[in-house]
């Protein structure tokens, strides 16, 4: 600009240096608007990670009602099961989850008495009952909520393996064949992570 | 307050909990057109704060209304876009 050189009085070379330069800053703005868009569409697509590690039929609401609902919010939604995890997008196994009564400070039994056989099936019994009465989701309705949603549903390679589960086991739609690596990968790419 | 809304559709989810009002909600939303209005009927206490946050973290939804009658939380949601 002409104030670079304050002692030159030459209007034609500060035009034409001017010119220059303000085509370059043009440039330079058009670039950063550009930038800037890429950035606030990536900003309106948020995404969530949740790496599900727990079978019990309490623990299996919490991830899928997170779930689905982001899906709903429009967010790319990734549910890593792992471990006990898996049993919730186990077809079978997951109609079947067990609320456990003994170390459970909620249950209005002593652990003693709540260690005794069938306990488990009755706290159990008394949740469901309670959640038809309250028009809750059953964990079903919400797997295919979710998937219906597009929520990936993802069930750990190792852990299948390990609990010597068959990938047609689980519901159609659950992405089998994944490991920590994906589930890293996506962590690090949500803006939401929680381990439940 | 009262319906001053021309709503194209009504959504029913009376009875049901947590997070079936705003799954369902934003279901019944994709299948409107933009402009079109979606009155939803709730009894979940907790979908006047849900509802308010899922249209604000939502594109393309504004929520006009909610009106609280007794037990019937009723929200009208407009497709934007």
């Amino acid at each position: 600009m002409s104030t670079d050189n304050p002692t030159t009085s030459a209007d034609e070379t500060d035009t034409e240096f001017d010119a220059a330069e303000l085509q370059a800053l043009r440039d330079r703005v058009e670039e950063l608007e550009e930038s800037m868009a890429a950035v606030d569409t990536g900003d309106e697509q948020k995404k969530m990670t949740i790496v599900a590690t727990q079978g019990s039929f309490d623990m299996a609401y919490p991830p899928l009602i997170l779930a689905s609902t982001a899906a709903a919010f429009g967010w790319d939604v990734v549910v890593f099961h792992t471990f006990w995890g898996l049993d919730i997008l186990h077809e079978e196994k997951s109609r079947d989850l067990k609320l456990s009564a003994v170390g459970n400070p909620n249950m209005p039994v002593p652990n003693a008495v709540a260690a005794l056989p069938g306990m488990d099936a009755m706290a159990t019994r008394m949740m469901q009952k309670k959640i038809d009465e309250n028009g809750t989701a059953t964990i079903e309705e919400l797997i295919d909520l979710s998937l219906e949603s597009g929520v990936d549903l993802q069930a750990c390679q190792m852990t299948i393996e390990l609990m010597d589960y068959d990938e047609d086991d689980f519901y159609d739609g659950v992405t089998t064949g994944v490991g920590a690596a994906t589930a890293l990968q996506h962590m690090a790419e949500s803006d939401i992570q929680l381990l439940v | 307050m009262s319906s001053e809304y021309q709503t194209t559709e009504t959504l029913d989810v009376k009875g049901q909990s947590c997070p079936m009002p705003i799954v369902k909600t934003k279901q019944a939303i994709d299948d409107l057109e933009a402009g079109d209005v979606l009155e939803v009927v709730a009894t979940d206490s907790g979908s006047i704060s849900d509802i308010q946050g899922w249209a604000d973290g939502t594109g393309g939804v504004e929520l006009l209304d909610q009106v609280e009658d007794g037990d019937l939380y009723t929200h009208y949601v407009k497709k934007t876009e």
